[in-house]
């Protein structure tokens, strides 16, 4: 189990590695730099949903929170990008434990609501904050990332760097798994009581978990806003914490390889539609809708409704049905043999 | 004269208007096997969760050696040595059978969440210890063939047994089975017994409920009787089998 991970760890790091000689255009690396930032939210969600089974919907408001405070921290009082990630990585933690006090006592899914909640307050106050947050229009001029002397100012430098921080919150989520924390995070999501009666102290791990999970977002958030230069409340609306969700869930919950996937493919799959809507134009299709939209929810739909536990181990599950008849088929003769 | 190890003294528990343990007074001694049994609803299951702290007494002190457990939390009980498995089995299905008992050493080592994610190399030696501990109860329990199998996919013998080794893990020096061979065959039963014999001479105390009564004769040294909350009769096992209450409260007259 564990060795497979190290090895998927490996096989993202060679695709890593080749992608930008393959891909070559600008604008399809940075579609897979935007993936980068959906993996790694979807890591720390998925310890959190996957592992310790709590369900939170407003995720998309600590990606904001580590967003704004790089923002505003570089662009109004000229701090370095990397203490002001520090400080959204700071302050989303803390958030997290403001949350999680009242809402991991309880059993239920007193978190997805107070989750939901903080999203739309979040989103509402970088609308309404203008002062700070500078409103509808947003904030500008943020500064890019500076590592080691080098300005990360080519997209295939960013592609790099941010793939490395993908890798690195993999490695460090795939290491805790496997671990006495991880170990406490699955039981509690197989049975409170029973996690409880061997000593788990399962409210104080939930809060840690949650914190993880919100530091994953929030740095992303910070990488978000250090690439893209420009943020606005748009992207941070409760829409996106629900796009989140669903990468994780149709990914797979219980493997952070599912959610991984899951957030690759959700990235990648409106790239992938777009050409439709031409395509269908030259069928003199007028009627004009979003058809690369309809076709994407008709891929989830299938998937939810034909591999209910995430296209990860939907797939791995048919392979080894395959690979087993195969056998069967292969070795019947072989054994009648004997 | 045996030492005790828990007393519950007046020990009451009121669910809304339910009055589920009525002023209890109980001593369990140390290294015996003690059952607790009584008719469907006689408040078996929530003297357990008093004790182990998953519910809260209404009025009424547990003194486990010294300790008051009144306003202790689950975990905070296992720290203390107290182990326990449930009526209605709760084993992790989402890990294999190992993991699960693995879970069971949780409190045997200290590392948190950043050692766990930076360091995990420091802590591989750790890892196998806790791993060849686990396997030693699966071997224990006969259930090392299954160790990688999904806990889920274990029948219900299997399941409690499991659940038995994970409490095992623990190395508890006090362990409640609530209702250990509800479910099990006879053949699955009888192992049940064998199993509880060998823990208590690994001198771990042993309280449980049980239906079965030739099991409850066979494996207690001693036998505490609840009807509606109330203890009605203790003793050694023929002691309880020949006591008018006790004959009443189960034919129901
Ligand atoms: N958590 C609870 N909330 C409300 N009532 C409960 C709860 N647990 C047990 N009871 C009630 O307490 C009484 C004793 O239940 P229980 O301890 O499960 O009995 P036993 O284990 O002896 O069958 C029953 O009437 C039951 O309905
Ligand atoms: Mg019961």
């Amino acid at each position: 189990m564990k060795i497979k991970d190290y090895v998927g760890i490996g096989i993202v790091m060679a695709a890593v590695a080749v992608a930008p000689k393959l891909v070559g255009n600008e604008y399809y690396l940075g579609v897979l730099i935007f993936a980068a930032l959906n993996c790694l939210t979807c890591t720390g969600l998925c310890l959190l949903m996957g592992y310790a089974g709590q369900i939170s919907i407003g995720h998309g408001a600590f990606i904001a929170v580590g967003a704004y405070t790089s923002a505003v921290l570089t662009t109004k009082l000229g701090w370095s990008p990397w203490t002001a990630m520090g400080c959204g990585v700071i302050l989303a933690a803390g958030i997290a434990v403001f949350m999680g006090l009242p809402t991991m006592r309880l059993k239920g899914h007193y978190l997805a609501m107070a989750t939901l909640g903080f999203a739309s307050i979040i989103h509402i106050v970088a609308v309404a904050a203008v002062d700070v947050t500078g409103g509808p229009s947003g904030i500008t001029g943020i500064p890019r990332l500076q590592l080691f002397g080098f300005v990360l100012n080519s997209d295939t430098r960013n592609f790099y760097f941010y793939w490395g921080i993908v890798v690195a919150g993999l490695l460090l989520a795939v290491n805790l798994i496997h671990s006495r924390v991880g170990r406490g995070l699955q039981a509690i999501h197989g049975s409170e009581d029973a996690a409880a009666s061997l000593g788990v102290n399962i409210a104080v791990d939930k809060i840690k978990v949650l914190v993880l999970s919100a530091v994953y977002a929030s740095i992303s958030g910070s990488l978000y806003a250090h690439y893209v230069l420009f943020i606005d409340p748009g992207p941070f609306d409760v829409m996106h914490s629900v796009l989140l969700v669903t990468m994780v869930a149709v990914g797979g919950l219980h493997n952070i390889w599912g959610a991984f996937s899951g957030a690759l493919l959700l990235s990648l799959l409106p790239e992938g539609l777009s050409f439709l809507s031409e395509y269908l134009q030259t069928f003199d299709i007028r009627y004009r809708t979003d058809y690369d939209t309809l076709i994407y929810g008709g891929i989830l739909l299938l998937i939810m409704l034909f591999l209910p536990e995430g296209l990860f181990e939907g797939l791995s599950r048919l392979l080894k049905t395959v690979f087993s008849l195969r056998r069967k088929w292969g070795g019947g003769l072989a054994r009648h043999a004997e | 004269m045996p030492n005790s190890i828990l007393r519950l003294e007046n020990l009451r528990k009121k669910f809304g208007g339910v009055v589920a343990v009525d002023d209890l007074n109980l001593v369990f001694n140390k290294g015996e096997v003690t059952a607790l049994i009584g008719p469907n609803g006689a408040g078996k299951t929530t003297v357990f969760n008093l004790i182990t702290g998953f519910v809260k007494p209404t009025a009424g002190t547990i003194l486990f050696k010294d300790i008051r457990l009144n306003h202790k939390k689950p975990h905070a009980i296992a720290a203390l040595g107290i182990g326990r498995t449930f009526q209605n089995v709760q084993v992790f299905s989402n890990m294999t059978v190992l993991e699960n008992v693995m879970v069971g050493r949780h409190l045997r080592s200290r590392n948190g969440m950043l050692m766990s994610a930076f360091l995990p190399p420091m802590l591989r030696r750790e890892e196998n210890r806790i791993r060849a501990s686990a396997q030693e109860r699966l071997v224990l329990l006969g259930l090392d063939r299954y160790a990688h199998l999904p806990a889920g996919s274990l029948p219900l013998g299997n399941q409690r047994m499991l659940e038995i080794a994970r409490a095992l893990a623990l190395e508890p020096t006090l362990l409640f089975l609530d209702e250990p061979a509800s479910g099990l065959n006879a053949r699955e039963t009888m192992a049940m017994g064998e199993l509880i014999h060998k823990i208590k001479s690994m001198n771990i105390t042993v309280i449980l409920v049980e239906h079965d009564m030739e099991l409850v004769m066979d494996i207690s040294d001693r036998v505490a009787v609840i009807n509606f909350g109330r203890l009605i009769a203790q003793g050694t096992p023929k002691e309880v089998q020949l006591n008018p209450d006790v004959i009443n409260a189960y034919l129901g007259t």
